[in-house]
């Protein structure tokens, strides 16, 4: 695979080139923040940011989508048919995804993707698609990405890493999708022999700027039932408050709801973005709702990313540990907290105290 | 106001020992900076935990609607407005509630102090009236009064107006401050600038409901955008059904919102929606001389009438 040096001026020229055969994906500041666009003709992404507020996630599955139509005019041939709306996804290119959130892809495919079921919106954007990572030179004091399965210079998820290193570039090609690219950026030029070295240094210096974990080693010898009643669930859930913020702005978060909306004789199919900490997640149509309670909520979302996903899956935990739900959650529910108690949950000893106390 | 966590922990471990109440309800560091977390204490070593900066701006009345049991509660001028609120719409009773007063000399705006530094901020400190701001490679020491939220810069009910004990002495109330300067500048917009102004403001929503959820008055079984039987709302980003959220819920705290500043700051996209609320309570006050949660003694004027109501504005 290619290792090539670029500069800035290089970097940018090549991303507008790019324009031409790819709709190209950048964080760009939108008043306080950075967050993923569509970039516009001559519109350049703005590396200066440590990771966006929002996940990329959107760009492959959109908060709001449509999948089908239909019409309700009886004179109509196809009268309360659901037609599939158009899916054809145009190559799509996503620069500057970070590596925690290049890991959230593989993770999420494994839902959307799987023998079972095949989603056919999410994969055929997917697969349009080439992200393009840029490696993070210093952390967070809320990343955790290196317990999470990845790290700062992670490779997983992506067709192409750029590591700035001053004011220039390696752009290392991963992938066929990520040489593609390459060829319609017009980036070229072989790095010298030093740049192999040149990038170990800066990940071990990046990589030496995490200052947060979390333990999951023993999350999968775990009992389910015996994580589900630990006692802690009450407590760590006192503050929540039940919003949707740690779902919406989490990469790994999949779920979705699937509403009708009709506008005199024709209608949409459409799915929108959901959160197990909604209370209507879970209501059944009898009034019943099996999670009534917000502690009940709060233990679902963590039982599913810390336990039933590891033990689902057996690739680790559905999270990256990119820290957004810590930094934006309203009222400091951190999952690094509820990761370790889960982590050193022991029901044996719980029980012990219970009975002293 | 550091100095309040002490006498916070002292009146907690009291009350607790005493049987008074079967919990307290206060704040614990956050793991962020400007993030404090409600907690609650049942015992002597929780109360270790509690602590009072001014990054404790959520309001904890919020935690109290139907609760059972006798509650002790940390709450500074606008809590106790909505814990007078509370009991006005019988969401807990008075008798209920051992009120741990604290006045308050604002809370600082992490949104704005986040914006002002292009770099992650891990550490703030507060010393008196002196905010210190850290992180990698940077320190900056800044009067607290350029640093608080909008609304506390606006406050003019910082002292609690219930409460059964004060953590410290009464601090001095602001005066000559212009509460509405902001609505003002809207009302002075022309329809369309206006009609754009709150495009732009509610673009960013992402319909979490944390402005919802962190607010006390949001209390009701079922909020309107959740109901299925009929739905009224729709569920997408659609930019109608957007302001059909906060427009409606704007109007279901008209008379009661005590500008806590909850919603705006919980709210992950940073949006200023004290815009609308803000602009409801200067009809309240203009209308009916009314501002919320004053007085355990008075009914909110939309749930009262008067035969001498103003009726103008009823075309």
């Amino acid at each position: 695979m290619t290792l090539i040096k670029i500069d800035k001026k290089s970097l940018d020229q090549g991303i507008e080139k790019a324009k031409a055969a790819y709709r190209v994906f950048g964080p760009v500041k939108q008043k306080t923040d950075h967050d993923f666009k569509l970039l516009d003709k001559s519109e350049l992404p703005d590396f200066n940011f440590q990771n966006t507020r929002l996940s990329p996630k959107a760009i492959i599955y959109p908060q709001s989508q449509i999948m089908f139509e239909y019409s309700l005019d009886e004179t109509s041939e196809d009268c309360r048919i659901m037609k599939e709306v158009e899916n054809v996804a145009s190559p799509m290119a996503v620069v500057g995804v970070r590596p925690c959130d290049a890991l959230s892809f593989p993770i999420v495919r494994r839902n959307f993707d799987s023998p079972e079921y095949q989603d056919t919106y999410w994969i055929k954007a997917y697969e349009a698609t080439t992200f393009v990572g840029l490696a993070c030179n210093s952390a967070c004091a809320t990343c955790f990405c290196t317990s999470a399965g990845t790290g700062p210079f992670g490779e997983e998820g992506l067709d192409i890493l750029l590591v700035a290193d001053g004011n220039n570039f390696f752009v290392k090609e991963l992938t066929e999708k990520g040489a593609a690219f390459i060829k319609a950026a017009g980036w070229s030029g072989d790095a010298d022999a030093n740049a192999a070295s040149k990038i170990d240094e800066l990940k071990k210096t990046a990589e030496a700027t995490i200052t947060a974990a979390v333990e999951t080693d023993k999350l999968r010898e775990k009992t389910i039932l015996e994580l589900y009643d630990a006692s802690f669930w009450e407590e760590e859930a006192f503050s929540c408050i039940n919003c949707g913020t740690c779902t919406y702005v989490c990469p790994t978060c999949w779920c979705f709801d699937v509403q009708d909306e009709t506008f005199g004789k024709s209608g949409i199919r459409m799915r929108n973005w959901d959160s197990c900490m909604f209370p209507l997640f879970t209501h059944h149509a009898s009034g019943h709702n099996p999670r009534d309670v917000k502690y009940q909520r709060v233990r679902q979302r963590f039982m599913h990313k810390l336990k039933y996903y590891v033990d689902k899956y057996d690739n680790g935990i559905q999270c990256v540990g990119c820290g957004r739900c810590i930094r934006l959650c309203p009222v400091n529910i951190d999952i690094r907290r509820i990761c370790n108690k889960m982590n050193s949950f022991d029901a044996a000893k719980a029980a012990c105290e219970a009975v002293a106390s | 106001m550091t100095d309040y966590t002490d006498k916070i922990k002292e009146i907690a471990k009291r009350v607790l020992d005493e049987g008074k109440v079967d919990m307290v309800i206060g704040f614990r560091k956050g793991t962020v900076p400007m993030m404090n977390q409600p907690h609650y204490a049942t015992s002597a070593a929780s109360v270790d935990e509690l602590i009072w900066d001014s990054s404790c701006g959520l309001n904890l009345a919020n935690y109290l609607t139907d609760k059972k049991g006798n509650i002790a509660i940390v709450a500074k001028g606008c809590d106790t407005r909505n814990i007078v609120t509370h009991v006005i719409e019988n969401k807990i009773k008075r008798e209920q509630l051992h009120i741990i007063g604290v006045p308050c000399t604002g809370m600082i705006d992490h949104h704005k102090i986040n914006a002002m530094f292009d770099k992650e901020i891990t550490k703030v400190e507060e010393s008196g009236d002196q905010i210190t701001i850290s992180g990698n490679g940077f320190s900056e020491t800044l009067p607290k009064k350029d640093l608080l939220a909008e609304n506390c810069a606006v406050c003019t009910h910082r002292n609690p107006v219930e409460y059964d004990e004060l953590v410290g002495d009464l601090v001095e109330e602001q005066t000559g401050v212009d509460q509405y300067a902001s609505v003002k500048e809207v009302e002075a917009m022309s329809p369309e600038d206006k009609w754009n102004y709150f495009e732009d403001l509610l673009a960013p929503c992402i319909r979490c409901y944390a402005c919802r959820n962190a607010c006390p008055l949001c209390y009701c079984p079922t909020c309107f955008v959740d109901e299925s039987r009929p739905q009224w709302v729709g569920k997408s980003q659609d930019p109608t059904d957007v302001r059909t959220f906060h427009l409606l819920r704007a109007y279901h705290c008209a008379g009661r919102c005590t500008d806590c500043g909850a919603c705006e700051r919980v709210c992950p996209m940073g949006i200023k929606i004290r815009e609308f609320t803000k602009k409801l309570n200067k009809d309240c006050l203009e209308l009916y001389g009314w501002e919320a949660g004053l007085s355990l003694d008075q009914r909110p004027p939309l749930d009262t009438y008067k035969a001498d109501d103003p009726e103008d504005f009823i075309k």
